[in-house]
């Protein structure tokens, strides 16, 4: 068990990696769990009353899921329309769960098509409880477009650059090998939140006075913000998840957060990138997560998305990334030998 | 008469303290906010004088700091084969220490790294965000659970005692130190912990390490934790993968070509 959890563990994010270097627009890839606990349908009745902590916040404590196969971006033949009508959602609903799959959901590590691996391993896929967003929106990107704002010049030339210089060095040194492989920042770790359909959506919440956690299973990710409205941390200090200052709005948490390091890029983003991110308990069972993400150094203007997290059963385990992490000195020993070979072959 | 008051008088980290805490809204001490060990226990848990840091180039920067230990009774009790396993890692820490390459550290080593941790304190769980490594752990208040798998962290359940938060360790793997000088366990090790706030701004911490494959008995550390109140403190992120990457991995870089 000691040895087999921890590689299993880096198993898991090379199969996530890999998913994700193969499908890089999804952004989202991983073996799937079967932790998520569908949503219970409130009783009648009973007018629900946000639950509150001891000292009187909104309380948003549990462990949540974002698992959805909601696709980021609104599909094209779709339009303006942001909402599905009941009837389609109930139709899409049963079409996904009898496999049939279009440019409606997005299943990322999930999609046939994207497994290499063997993920029943790790629980598979079950593609009869795969979910839509409960809100029944098209895309999570809110509003008549549904699609991330077109980037600037100066951010495609950026991000040029910085695939260029890698191109034909992908396997020189751990230093052109991607954040997620390093254990450094793995795709669901990341903040804004963004969902895949099945692992890597678990979201612990605990609040005590004066902060609020988040610890995200993924690469056991943890945030630890403050809510009494202190300015963030000196711009010069820079980091892979930024500097996150919070506060109450009603029964809202707003998360504010900058000094991202321009390493990080989030979808192509600067070091310029400011995230709002707000939390709302909308049920029991449920928390309404959206954020808005600007940088004007990327997008011509902010984009909003909005995804409905689930409370679901732990446990929450540790996902130890970087101690099983095998795999950087397995590509880089892979590759010194390959190059040997190249070159014994070049002297005959 | 006259010893017996200066015994008395003498402040002991071991002693129960008689202050009591400020309450959460629910009752319990309160232990929230930003601690830190103010000790050499991650250099050596036993007491140790002053010596040589193992690169000669790094000077006094990294010279090894001088500490009377944390270990009650002084010395740890390990069983006669396991001294020589403690001292085989010692004289090998740079190549066997986990801390080194950045993994986590374990219970109780992630309390005295010289890093800050925070305590989140809720009703049902306390979340323990440690700076080192992003190493975190939830303690669960509620009924006793089992852990669903051995980790680094271990499985932690707590419950208090009047002042004293005690925490109860179990199912770490054994691949975690317990400092810079090799002391070591199995995978059979337990720990108890218990934080008992002794002022405003200091807790007593102490740990009961218990491991029947390594010491011939339970054993105890104890010392001070401070609390950070500076007004701008906070945990900063301290990912430190990227830190031990070129040790790790730089073998393993393309060689220039000639």
């Amino acid at each position: 068990m000691r040895r087999s959890f921890a590689s299993a563990t880096a198993l898991a994010a090379m199969i996530a990696v890999l998913l994700i270097a193969q499908a890089p627009a999804a952004g989202q890839a991983a073996p799937p769990s079967t932790k998520s606990v569908p949503a219970k349908a409130a009783p009648a009745a009973k007018p629900w009353t946000l639950p509150r902590t001891p000292d009187g916040k909104p309380d948003l404590q549990g462990i949540w899921s974002t698992a959805t196969v909601t696709p980021l971006e609104r599909p094209k033949g779709l339009g303006a329309k942001e909402f599905y009508s009941d009837e389609e959602f109930a139709k899409l609903s049963t079409r996904i769960r009898q496999g049939d799959v279009g440019e409606e959901a997005e299943l990322g590590a999930a999609r046939e098509n994207a497994l290499r691996y063997d993920i029943s391993l790790y629980g598979g896929f079950d593609i009869t409880k795969a979910r839509f967003a409960s809100n029944k929106r098209t895309s999570l990107i809110v509003g008549p477009e549904g699609v991330v704002p077109p980037m600037l010049p100066e951010a495609k030339q950026r991000n040029a650059e910085r695939a260029a210089k890698n191109k034909g060095h992908e396997f020189d040194s751990y230093e052109n090998r991607p954040l997620s492989e390093r254990c450094i920042l793995m795709a669901q770790e990341m903040i804004p939140m963004l969902p895949a359909a099945g692992e890597g959506n678990l979201l612990q919440i605990v609040q005590g006075p004066g902060y609020v956690a988040f610890l995200h299973e993924i690469d056991h990710s943890t945030r630890v913000i403050p809510t009494d409205g202190r300015p963030h941390i000196p711009q010069n200090i820079r980091e892979w998840q930024g500097d996150s200052v919070g506060h109450w709005e009603g029964s809202t948490l707003v998360i504010d957060t900058t000094n991202f390091s321009a390493r990080s890029a989030f979808r192509g983003s600067g070091e310029k990138l400011h995230l709002v991110e707000r939390f709302t308990r909308t049920a029991d069972d449920a928390v309404t997560y959206q954020f808005t993400a600007e940088d004007p150094t990327t997008w011509a203007k902010p984009w909003t998305a909005e995804i409905p997290m689930t409370k679901t059963q732990g446990p929450v385990y540790e996902w130890a990334c970087h101690e099983g992490n095998t795999m950087i000195s397995t590509i880089l020993h892979g590759a010194r030998v390959q190059e040997e070979e190249a070159a014994k072959k070049e002297t005959k | 008469m006259l010893c017996v008051l200066s015994l008395a008088a003498w402040p002991s980290p071991a002693q129960a303290p008689a202050y009591r805490a400020p309450r959460t809204a629910d009752g319990k001490p309160e232990l929230s906010g930003i601690w830190q060990a103010l000790n050499t226990a991650d250099w050596d848990l036993e007491g140790h004088a002053a010596a040589a840091g193992p690169v000669p180039s790094l000077g006094a920067v990294f010279a090894k700091p001088p500490g009377p230990g944390v270990v009650e009774g002084d010395e740890i009790p390990y069983l006669p084969a396991m001294a020589a396993k403690k001292k085989e890692n010692q004289t090998n820490w740079l190549k066997l220490d986990p801390e080194v390459k950045c993994y986590l550290p374990g219970v109780p080593r992630a309390t005295y790294l010289p890093y800050p941790f925070q305590i989140v304190q809720s009703q049902n769980n306390i979340l323990i965000s440690y700076e080192y490594a992003g190493a975190v752990r939830v303690i669960n208040m509620g009924a006793r659970t089992k852990a669903p798998a051995d980790s680094w962290m271990g499985w932690s359940n707590g419950h208090w005692e009047g002042e004293t938060l005690v925490v109860d360790v179990t199912s770490q793997m054994e691949d975690t130190w317990f400092d810079r000088s090799g002391n070591f366990h199995s995978d059979a090790v337990h720990v108890v912990e218990r934080y008992t706030p002794r002022s405003a701004d200091t807790l007593n911490y102490e740990a009961t390490i218990e491991d029947p494959k390594v010491f011939s008995r339970p054993w105890k550390i104890t010392m001070p934790l401070y609390r950070h109140v500076e007004k701008n403190a906070r945990l900063l992120e301290y990912k430190c993968p990227e830190f031990a990457e070129e040790l790790l991995y730089g073998p393993l870089r393309k060689k220039p070509s000639n």
